[in-house]
């Protein structure tokens, strides 16, 4: 499975993709915002993306809304400081299948991550 | 400042190391800075703004900011090295997220990160929000948390305790 991870921090690309590497899911692309993400997803087809919110030039938010537009069904875990309830609900209510707020546990992340592509699976 | 809004800074600053950096953070008794406080050779800096406007600064020594940076990244990192100013940016960055979900009631959003590196420098803030210094010690040296946050609209007080 291809995962695409999109955040502005390379350190947490890089704490991502070894939590990604134990689980088993060792195919990984990366981006540093919104713009160059929908690029990637557009010609690099990932099955999963975990999604920053707060990045330059284009947010999570904007990322998700529009690539939901479009009609791209891609699951994606929103992983972000942003913990207020209204800002899970806005980020759900654009098409997130999951929400990870940072500072996140190894733990954490892996069940958020499992959980999302169990319920995918199911759905299926 | 409102000193109601320190104890989100002060439970998320020992959350974030906790989590990320596995290590505990001794918080010591908040003090309003002074001219004569110690200054920096590394901050991280976030902006605040919406209902309030404001800056968090973690302020670090040379020595502390590399040690505390090479824990979160998990190898060896000199100062000009692009992932030493992209940890400590991304811990300023939770750290200010992590407190801005508490106020309750606010709506707060947060900056991207800064993070300025020279010895003994000092981040010009305003003069009418004065600065909250939270210190903080840990494994890798102490460190400070700066605040200087003001309430921009008449919203409800709602941080949690």
């Amino acid at each position: 499975m291809k995962v695409m991870l999109v955040d502005d921090s390379r350190t947490i690309r890089n704490i991502q993709k070894n939590i990604l590497g134990r689980l088993g899911y060792e195919d990984i692309i990366e981006a540093a915002d919104g713009v160059e993400g929908i690029a990637k997803l557009k010609s690099e087809n990932p099955e999963l993306v975990l999604l920053d919110w707060n990045m330059p030039n284009m947010d999570g938010l904007t990322f998700l809304k529009t690539i939901r537009g479009e009609g791209i069904k891609t699951p994606v875990i929103m992983c972000t400081t942003e913990a207020e309830k209204s800002r899970v609900v806005q980020a759900i209510q654009a098409g997130a299948n999951n929400y990870v707020v940072k500072p996140f546990s190894t733990e954490t992340m892996a069940e958020k991550i499992e959980q999302t592509l169990s319920r995918i699976a199911a759905n299926a | 400042m409102d000193v109601r809004y320190v104890n989100p800074f002060v439970k998320s600053v020992s959350n974030v190391f906790k989590t990320m950096l596995h290590t505990d953070v001794t918080v010591g008794k908040p003090y309003l800075k002074t001219p004569h406080c110690d200054r920096p050779d590394v901050s991280g800096v976030i902006g605040l703004s919406g209902d309030v406007t404001g800056v968090v600064v973690l302020g670090f020594s040379k020595n502390v900011a590399i040690a505390v940076a090479e824990k979160f990244v998990g190898t060896s990192l000199t100062v000009d090295h692009p992932d030493f100013a992209d940890a400590l940016g991304e811990l300023a960055n939770m750290v200010a997220g992590g407190a801005k979900a508490s106020f309750e009631g606010i709506n707060a959003s947060i900056s991207l990160p800064s993070v300025i590196v020279g010895e003994n420098h000092e981040v010009i803030k305003s003069k009418a929000n004065p600065s909250l210094v939270i210190p903080c010690d840990s494994p890798m040296g102490h460190f400070t948390v700066e605040v200087a946050m003001k309430v921009e609209a008449q919203v409800a007080v709602g941080a949690a305790s």
